[in-house]
C-alpha cells in the first residue's frame, strides 16, 4: 500500500488481515484513522504518522520550556502541552539556596530539560544530563511538534545535514522547540530556514536530497 | 496571561542586535511591509467583504447596511459602527468572551481613522431627515495573527467599503431588501485613510512587525494617514518618544502609506 494522507474517521484499509497499530482501530473489519496523517502499511499492520495535534508527552522526552513560576521547593515549567511540569531543586546538579531561587532560573527563562517521570502527581522534569539547562544564548522558535522526527531524521542523518550545512548547533525538543546557536546572526537565520523549509512539506518524499539542494542553492 | 509563548529573551536579544545592524529576520530592511494581498467578495451575504493579508497575519472584514434612526446630533448623517474581534483561532493568546482591551482599541482606531478622514460621505446616507438614515456596520475578524492587526484592519475595512454595494431599499415599506444588491456603491469621498503603526524596539523604528517583533516592542504610534494629511493617532505602550522620533515617524508613515495606497488599488483592480 502507498503512503497515503487520511483525515479521522476514514478508512485506511477493509478486510481481516490487516492489523491496527498506532492512531487507528478496527470497525466491523476496516482499519481506520483516529488522526489526521500519513497512513502507511507494514507487515500488515497499518499505522498512522500524526501530521496535526498538540504534544504529547512522553517518558524520557527532551523538552524546552518557560518557567512560569517558582515554588517552595521548585519551578514550574510550560512545556506546551495541557498540563505544567515541574523542576524540582533536587534535579539541579548544583547548590541552590531556597532563598535566591530566580539567581538559578527566574520566570520567563528558557530551560531545556528532560521528562523524567509522567505520574498522577503531573510531569517532572530534570536538567541532570549533559546539554540541559538554562538557555542563554540563540534563537529559539516552535514549530509543529508532529514533524519533530522528519526535521532530525532517521537516527539524525537530517539534523546532521543541517548542522554540517550551515554551522550551527541545533537543538530540538520533541515539544517542537528549536534552540539554533551559531557564530553570527546570518547564519543562525539561514539554519532557521532551513528547518522552516522541512516543516512546511513534511510528507513529501526524497526530502533529504531536497534539503540538501536547497541549503547549497541558498548558501551565500 | 498565563499559558502564553512569547518571545523569549535570548531569542529577543537577537532581534534586537540585528536591528541595530538595520536587519530583520526574514531579511526585510525597517521600513518594508511584508506582502499584501486582498482576496475580494468572500462572503456571500455581505454587502461587501474581503480578507486581507500581509504576511501570515489574515483578516475578514465585512460590510453590512441596515436602515435606523440617526443620532440626535447628527439628524442628517448615517451612521457608522466599527468593531472588531480577535478570534481564538487566530493565536492562542486570544480567548473567547467580550472583547478585551486590545480588541476594543483595534475597533476603535480603525472606526477613528475612516470617521475622521471623512472616508464615508455619512450625510448621502441620509433617507430622510432626523428619522431614516443608512448604518454602516464594519465588522473586522482576525483570521490569523504574526503580528500588526491594527494596519491590516484599517486596510481590509477601507477596501471592503471600496467594493461594497447598497442594499436595496423597499420606500413603501421602510425595510431593506437583503440579496438583493443595486449597483451603486457606498458614497465615499475622495479621501483614503491608511493606517502605519510605527514601533519602537530599542532604538529602532520599525513598520509592519512581524508576532516576534511585536512582542519587544516598547512603544507603538498609529497614523492614520489620508493622503498626506493626518487624521487620526494613536499612541500606544509607555515608552517614551523624543521630538525627533515623532518626527521620524511621521514621515516614516507618510512615506509608507503612500506604498501601501499603491498596493491596495493593485489589489482592487
Amino acid at each position: 500500500m502507498e503512503r497515503k494522507v487520511v483525515i479521522p474517521g476514514e478508512v485506511i484499509v477493509e478486510g481481516e488481515d490487516y492489523l491496527p497499530g498506532e492512531n487507528t482501530e478496527k470497525r466491523d473489519g476496516k482499519v481506520v484513522s483516529l488522526r489526521y496523517g500519513l497512513a502507511e502499511e507494514q507487515n500488515n499492520l497499518v499505522k498512522v504518522i500524526a501530521l496535526s495535534g498538540v504534544y504529547a508527552p512522553r517518558r524520557g522526552n527532551v523538552v524546552v520550556g518557560k518557567i512560569e513560576n517558582i515554588t517552595q521547593n521548585g519551578w514550574i515549567v510550560d512545556i506546551g502541552c495541557a498540563e505544567s511540569a515541574f523542576l524540582s531543586i533536587n534535579e539541579v546538579p548544583r547548590y541552590v539556596n531556597k532563598d535566591a531561587m530566580e539567581e538559578v532560573f527566574k520566570i520567563d527563562d528558557m530551560v531545556i530539560a528532560k521528562i523524567w517521570s509522567i505520574g498522577k502527581r503531573g510531569i517532572d522534569l530534570s536538567i541532570k544530563s549533559r546539554g540541559l539547562g538554562k538557555i542563554s544564548e540563540g534563537i529559539i522558535f516552535k514549530i509543529n511538534p508532529n514533524t519533530v522526527p522528519r526535521v532530525i531524521g532517521k537516527e539524525g542523518s537530517m539534523i546532521k545535514i543541517i548542522k554540517e550545512g550551515t554551522g550551527c548547533n541545533i537543538d530540538i525538543a520533541q515539544n517542537g522547540f528549536v534552540v539554533i546557536e551559531g557564530e553570527n546572526i546570518g547564519i543562525e537565520i539561514f539554519a532557521k530556514k532551513v528547518v522552516d523549509f522541512i516543516t512546511e512539506k513534511p510528507f513529501i518524499s526524497g526530502l533529504t536530497e531536497k534539503v540538501t539542494k536547497f541549503i547549497e542553492e541558498n548558501k551565500k | 496571561m498565563d499559558k502564553v509563548m512569547t518571545t523569549p529573551e535570548p531569542t529577543g536579544e537577537r532581534i534586537k542586535k540585528y536591528l541595530r545592524e538595520g536587519k530583520r529576520f526574514d531579511g526585510r530592511s525597517l521600513l518594508d511591509f511584508r506582502k499584501i494581498t486582498i482576496e475580494k467578495n468572500i462572503s456571500k451575504k455581505s454587502e461587501g467583504s474581503v480578507k486581507v493579508k500581509i504576511g501570515k497575519t489574515e483578516m475578514v472584514v465585512g460590510v453590512k447596511l441596515d436602515v435606523s434612526a440617526p443620532y440626535a446630533d447628527s439628524p442628517n448623517k448615517g451612521n457608522l459602527m466599527v468593531t472588531a474581534e480577535m478570534l481564538p483561532l487566530s493565536s492562542q493568546r486570544f480567548e473567547a468572551g467580550p472583547p478585551k482591551f486590545d480588541a476594543i482599541e483595534l475597533g476603535r482606531v480603525t472606526d477613528r481613522g475612516i470617521r475622521e478622514s471623512k472616508f464615508i460621505n455619512l450625510e448621502k446616507l441620509c433617507i430622510k431627515e432626523g428619522e431614516k438614515v443608512w448604518t454602516v456596520f464594519v465588522d473586522i475578524y482576525s483570521i490569523n495573527d504574526d503580528g500588526n492587526l491594527m494596519d491590516a484592519a484599517t486596510i481590509g475595512a477601507v477596501a471592503a467599503l471600496k467594493i461594497a454595494k447598497m442594499p436595496k431599499y423597499d420606500e413603501e415599506s421602510g425595510k431593506v431588501v437583503y440579496g438583493e444588491l443595486s449597483e451603486n456603491n457606498i458614497p465615499l469621498t475622495e479621501s483614503f485613510p491608511i493606517a502605519v503603526s510605527v514601533h519602537k524596539i530599542g532604538e529602532s523604528l520599525i513598520v509592519d512587525p512581524t508576532r516576534q517583533e511585536e512582542d519587544l516592542s516598547e512603544c507603538r504610534v498609529t497614523l492614520t494617514n489620508n493622503k498626506g494629511e493626518i487624521s487620526s493617532l494613536q499612541k500606544s505602550e509607555s515608552k517614551e518618544l523624543d521630538v525627533e522620533e515623532m518626527k521620524n515617524i511621521f514621515e516614516i508613515s507618510e512615506e509608507a502609506s503612500k506604498k501601501i495606497l499603491k498596493k491596495i488599488e493593485d489589489n482592487l483592480k
